[in-house]
């Protein structure tokens, strides 16, 4: 009983049921849902085809994202909403310099890592730009990132001139794409080198002890020597690596970027994974891990949506009700009602038998 | 030491909120009175009409952002209000060309939609105290699937008797300008315009003088002392709800009545900029703090300052939003500013009123 009792009250707990519920449903609807091919791709490569290949390669862009909300959660108390329009920057950046300030050139002009390197430097001085205020200025982090959530589109546009460059170097599709011989998708195998890093960090740094320290109770950590001011601008910053890295994943997709409509209402689907993991929206303990599923439960529950010919316009309705629900049954207070529920159903029952 | 100097001295310190309400007020009027003076775009800032437009305009973001500042004050957030009136849109403008319905049913049914959210959305944060960015985010996703599920394409509507409502132009006596013919033409006002005043005046009065109003700010200001003063912080939190979304159900009809079609693309991002209205005209998203003229004026700031850039010359689509991110930044780090003193200050003022006492 206590075993069980015990992985119950573990956060991972939800995210998982949901992620169960859903593959089971999936499973009774229509199992060829889980079927994998090895098939070849326009290019003549092999490629792994699939609805779980779709899922694991277009969750990757969320799952990278999850990580860095996570902290910023966890470290803030607040949500950082300016992720969609970071990508959109961070992308703008790099196509820039891939292609130059007339958007036609037909090579690359300086390799993809040098480019992608600078974008992420310029994402990180955004993501300090929202720890500064956060952190120095006490702004809520919802508030302080609704500056740049309102221009960063604008300033993605205003860097490349509202040009629509267009990469032609095929090396650029990789990282959205396959690599020529590995079946796996790059995307996901990008996500995973994330999570890789992101777990060593965790393990053999106090980064996560310090994020929490400072979550719970900015001033007793404060008093106990860390530097609350330094951790929360950290956070923000891990976050503008994560975006970088999600903004080359989206941007290579397609080889060019929409600034209007690149990664758009990611940020929501992004505190959505964190929510869905069992994560406290209000700061203090975290679990990646959990952040990292909830990513992939939205991706599944997107593709299942797909699956049934709901059309991508009515899908956020779909999703708000399976959201509501997830975070109804999951709430403190419904979990005590039940819980005090099955209490009065046993002391009914112990009542019973006595009788 | 004379009368006068010390009679300033003794003078109650401003509140908070006094304080950002006249920087918001001042930089309206300041900005206002600039354009005039530089005479941008051809002097159309010193014709009355621009300012009524200003109003006509905004009649919708006004009322929203007066619901959101409510729930701000409270301490909450409400994201959903921008989804709530691409719903309205469109679900009145089939009910007016499809479903057959006339104006009062559209009417009910703008009212309806927004009662409806307010209470599930009211009931989730208030009762089993969920998150409510969370749940309003779920809102907003949720209005605007059903509103693609009610018609996706969006289209204008024919109604008559709509029509005839929309184009309804209220005149304003002895206020106007001169057209090129010689003729004095009358400034005139939207019924929508109307409406929003009412509700600016119907709000300040509440907030400001009623007992619920009251304790709209108690709970936004400290939720556990508010508790063992008596308050039903729970049912306070409810009715906040209740009453922003319904005011997203009268805006989004307002909305409706301004552009006179239904579409899901409708008031998208509506909802941050009647946050960032909130915000501009000093109501502090750590609740407690706030006022309803603050964000009338905040509304109309932020949609000045638009008109000022376009004038200006910056006419690339991407200097607008930049232009007001950064009004918002300044106007952000000038309320922390501004917090960080009083606080320091108050501590200064209470010591000074206790030697004084003695």
């Amino acid at each position: 009983m206590k075993t069980v009792k015990k992985i119950f009250s573990n956060q991972i707990v939800i995210p998982l049921a949901a992620l169960i519920i859903l593959a089971l449903f999936n499973l009774i609807a229509d199992p060829s849902f889980y079927k994998i091919t090895l098939g070849l791709n326009s290019d003549g490569n092999p490629v792994l085809t699939g609805y779980l290949i779709t899922i694991l390669d277009s969750g990757a862009e969320l799952a990278i994202l999850a990580i860095g909300m996570t902290l910023v959660t966890a470290a803030s108390g607040g949500q950082d909403i300016s992720v969609g329009a970071a990508i959109a920057i961070s992308g703008s950046v790099m196509l820039r310099l891939l292609c130059g300030p007339t958007a036609n050139s037909q090579t690359l002009l300086m390799p993809i890592a040098c480019a992608f390197l600078i974008a992420m430097v310029v994402s990180m001085l955004f993501g300090a730009f929202n720890g500064v205020l956060v952190a120095i200025f006490k702004i809520q982090p919802m508030i302080a990132t609704l500056i740049l959530y309102t221009a960063g589109r604008s300033i993605a546009a205003w860097i490349n001139q509202n040009q629509l460059p267009v990469v032609v170097d095929p090396t650029f599709k990789y990282f959205g794409g396959y690599i020529p011989g590995c079946p796996v998708p790059t995307a996901f195998i990008i996500a995973v080198i994330c999570m890789i890093i992101i777990g060593l960090v965790l393990k053999f740094t106090n980064l996560g002890l310090y994020t929490q320290c400072v979550g719970i109770n900015e001033r007793s950590s404060r008093l106990n020597g860390l530097n609350p001011t330094f951790i929360k601008i950290l956070a923000f910053v891990i976050m503008g690596m994560c975006v970088a890295v999600a903004a080359l994943i989206k941007v290579s997709r397609i080889s060019t970027i929409n600034y209007s409509v690149i990664a758009k209402d990611i940020e929501m689907d992004a505190i959505l994974a964190v929510a869905l993991g069992g994560n406290a929206l209000s700061g203090g303990k975290f679990n990646v891990w959990g952040s990292i599923i909830g990513a992939y439960v939205i991706q599944f529950l997107t593709t299942t949506l797909y699956k049934f010919n709901v059309s991508s316009v009515a899908l956020p309705a779909y999703k708000a009700v399976v959201v509501i629900i997830l975070v109804v049954a999951s709430a403190p207070t419904v979990r005590d009602k039940f819980a005090e529920l099955s209490k009065k159903m046993k002391s009914k029952k112990s009542v019973k038998e006595a009788a | 030491m004379t009368e006068k100097s010390k009679r300033a001295k003794t003078k109650v310190p401003m509140t908070d909120s006094n304080i950002l309400l006249i920087i918001t007020i001042a930089v309206f009027f300041g900005m206002y009175i600039i354009a005039c003076a530089l005479g941008l775009n051809n002097n159309v800032f010193t014709k009355p009409q621009t300012f009524m437009n200003l109003l006509n305009e905004n009649a919708a973001l006004i009322i929203m952002s007066c619901g959101l500042s409510l729930v701000m004050i409270t301490g909450g957030i409400d994201i959903s209000v921008g989804g709530i009136t691409a719903l309205i849109t469109m679900t009145c403008a089939m009910n007016l060309d499809v479903w057959g319905g006339n104006v009062y049913t559209a009417m009910l049914i703008a009212l309806g939609i927004g009662l409806a959210f307010g209470i599930v959305q009211g009931y989730l944060i208030a009762y089993l105290e969920i998150q409510p960015f969370i749940i309003t985010l779920a809102g907003m996703f949720f209005a605007k699937g059903m509103t693609t599920i009610v018609n996706s394409s969006p289209f204008n509507v024919q109604n008559e008797a709509f029509n005839t409502l929309r184009s309804t132009r209220l005149y304003i006596p002895f206020i106007g300008t001169v057209n090129k013919a010689g003729k004095f033409v009358n400034a005139y006002v939207e019924i929508g315009v109307i409406v929003a005043l009412v509700v600016v005046i119907l709000m300040f009065i509440m907030l400001r003088w009623t007992r619920l109003g009251r304790n709209f700010y108690a709970v936004g200001g400290n939720p556990q002392s508010a508790l063992m003063l008596g308050i039903n912080v729970k049912r306070t939190k409810f009715t906040a709800h209740i009453i922003c979304s319904l005011l997203a159900g009268i805006g989004g009809f307002v909305y409706f009545m301004h552009v006179g079609s239904g579409s899901p693309s409708h008031a998208s991002g509506m909802e941050m900029n009647a946050i960032a209205s909130s915000i501009i005209g000093g109501t502090m998203l750590t609740g407690g703090v706030g006022n309803i003229i603050g964000t009338f004026f905040g509304a109309l700031s932020l949609n000045t300052i638009k008109q000022i850039v376009t004038s200006v010359g910056l006419s690339e689509a991407w200097w607008t939003n930049i232009t007001v991110a950064a009004m918002l930044c300044i106007f952000l780090v000038i309320q922390s500013i501004v917090i960080a003193r009083t606080k320091g200050g108050k501590k200064e003022g209470s010591e000074k009123e206790k030697k004084a006492k003695k």
